[in-house]
């Protein structure tokens, strides 16, 4: 492979682009995991989730600013949007409780549909948004909703030395 | 030898956890390591349960009402499904960071701490943050691997960071945390319904008996009551406390851990920045908040490499190992720094190469703030965005 893009607005000149799935595939195939950036959580609201937006120094030439908080701003609205403390939750709350809890065998949580739709945002996000970039977001959920863990791939080959075949991509799916 | 039968087991990610946690059910339930209070909580309440219903019950339904006996079983149904409901639950398990997660923690707290000078402690590892005005202190768990979370704590009985940690109950062989909560408190409280109940209901019987046929023969033919009576009483005061406690706590949105610790109460320190100062809104939030998951996913398939000859050792994609090869590709030169809580199996591995004098296994103790001569405790400043 002869000169891969390497910033970010090389990529989206990219003709695969688009193609979302299969260039999801072609990052595990064909990149080897750089490094891994961590987005803190932050509790200035107290206990909810809700993640930082602060733009780390490490993604400056991978990512812009503006998609990166545009991503945060929504996963944190999506988390805001499952601990709500409202009518919906009373609701929820009483009817477990009148039906000991039994009735969780039978219907969602509000939470976990609203995680469901995380999972499907994440996965868009890192289909349009970040793979192309050589990016990859990883599911709070399965870091114990502690941080994002954003997964940084080098092209494999277009550093020159030998990299090698490092290729452990232990980040998410 | 011609055919190899190879059965694949799958493997599910509970059996790897970290941890002193028992589990049953392939997974399904979470229990502390110590079972064996918790079965004679399964033990008094069924027993005298039992007892009542054996004993009281049919002259009740009888000469009172037959109200009495259903509501009986409704109650204990009850009792047992919040009971069991706390203890097999996940109390709200954070998971130990992984290689990665951690080797970056480790560079954060060395950018903060700057130059140590050889033969000096290292400062301890804190974060401030602010939560609703206040400046929280953020502790790092040299087990997990991690700064804790506000209101989370490490349970040394079970050896895992709980988030909304209140307490280990050794009555029901679980911590009770953030996610089973409720579910204790309502056990609590309608344990002590139903011991008052069934206290209550045994005074009537012995004396709706007596009036028949005399204090002595009733004893006699129930001899059950006695030892009802007996079990009732003892376990009304330390319940009915315990739920009285606990409403105290849940008014004022405060942990037992908190309360014990002391966070937010006298003159100088820092005040509960979780509570609503509204008793009703303070209830709702530890009441009425959603459910939330359990981010442990124990019934998980782990992933095993195929190709590995040697299938104890597999990469296992999501597994948590402390000497996993994926670190050596990402950029952290940061040693751990071993001491006393850092597991055994860690400590040989780590420390090599380090220059810092890693002299005492104590250095995790804060230096005290009036000594002049100790570093200044670093503090990683969280700025707000």
């Amino acid at each position: 492979m002869s000169s891969a893009p390497r910033t970010a607005t090389e990529r989206t000149k990219l003709p695969y682009c688009h193609e979302s799935f299969h260039n999801l595939q072609e990052l595990r195939h064909s990149a080897s995991l750089a490094n891994k950036v961590f987005i803190q959580r932050d509790y200035t609201d107290g206990t909810v989730c809700k993640f930082q937006t602060k733009f780390p120094s490490e993604l400056d030439s991978r990512i812009e600013r503006t998609l990166f908080e545009d991503t945060v701003k929504m996963l944190n609205n999506y988390y805001a949007e499952a601990e709500k403390i409202g009518g919906q939750s009373y609701i929820e709350g009483c009817l477990a409780c009148l039906t000991v809890y039994l009735v969780f065998l039978c219907i969602e949580t509000r939470y976990d549909k609203v995680l469901k739709k995380i999972s499907r945002y994440i996965q868009e996000q890192n289909e349009k948004v970040y793979a192309p970039r050589g990016l990859l977001i990883t599911d709070p959920i399965e870091r114990g909703m502690r941080v994002i863990e954003i997964s940084v791939y080098e092209d494999r080959g277009s550093s020159g030395s030998s990299s090698g075949s490092s290729t452990t991509s232990s980040s998410g799916r | 030898m011609s055919a190899v039968m190879i059965t694949r087991k799958v493997t599910r990610k509970w059996e790897k956890l970290p941890g002193k946690n028992t589990f049953c059910c392939d997974g399904r339930v979470m229990m502390g390591r110590q079972k064996g209070v918790f079965y004679l909580t399964l033990f008094l309440i069924v027993g005298t349960c039992s007892l009542f219903f054996a004993f009281e019950c049919p002259y009740l339904a009888v000469h009172l009402s037959p109200a009495i006996p259903v509501f009986a079983v409704l109650l204990f149904v009850f009792v047992m499904a919040m009971l069991l409901r706390t203890s097999f639950s996940d109390p709200g398990v954070l998971p130990r960071a992984l290689p990665e997660e951690a080797n970056f923690i480790e560079m954060e707290i060395e950018a903060a701490n700057g130059n140590v000078m050889a033969g000096q402690r290292p400062p301890p590892r804190i974060k401030n943050v602010q939560i609703n005005n206040q400046i929280v202190k953020l502790k790092y768990c040299y087990t997990c691997k991690i700064f804790r979370p506000p209101r989370a704590s490490h349970c040394s009985i079970c050896d895992n960071c709980v988030d909304r940690f209140d307490h280990h109950c050794p009555w029901v062989g679980n911590c009770v945390g953030k996610r089973n909560y409720r579910y204790f408190y309502l056990f609590t409280l309608s344990l002590s319904l139903l011991t008052i109940y069934i206290f209550a209901f045994n005074i009537v019987h012995v004396v709706l008996r007596s009036v028949d046929s005399g204090f002595v023969n009733t004893i006699k033919e129930t001899p059950g009551t006695v030892l009802e009576v007996l079990v009732c009483f003892f376990t009304l005061w330390s319940v009915v406390g315990l739920t009285g406690f606990h409403t105290y706590l849940i008014s004022l949105n405060q942990t037992t851990n908190e309360d014990i610790k002391g966070s937010w109460s006298g003159k100088n320190r820092v005040q509960n920045p979780y509570s609503h100062k509204s008793i009703i809104k303070n209830c709702c939030e530890v009441l009425c908040s959603p459910t939330y998951p359990s981010v442990l996913d124990r019934r998980g398939v782990m992933l095993e490499d195929l190709s590995s000859p040697t299938p104890s050792d597999a990469s296992a994609a999501s597994t948590h190992q402390s000497s996993n090869p994926v670190s050596q590709t990402t950029k952290s030169s940061a040693p751990l720094i071993p001491n006393e809580h850092t597991p055994d199996e860690a400590k040989p591995g780590i420390g090599s190469g380090t220059q810092k004098s890693t002299s005492s296994p104590k250095e995790e103790k804060p230096p005290s703030p009036t000594s002049p001569n100790a570093v200044a405790p670093a503090v990683i400043k969280e700025s707000s965005h």
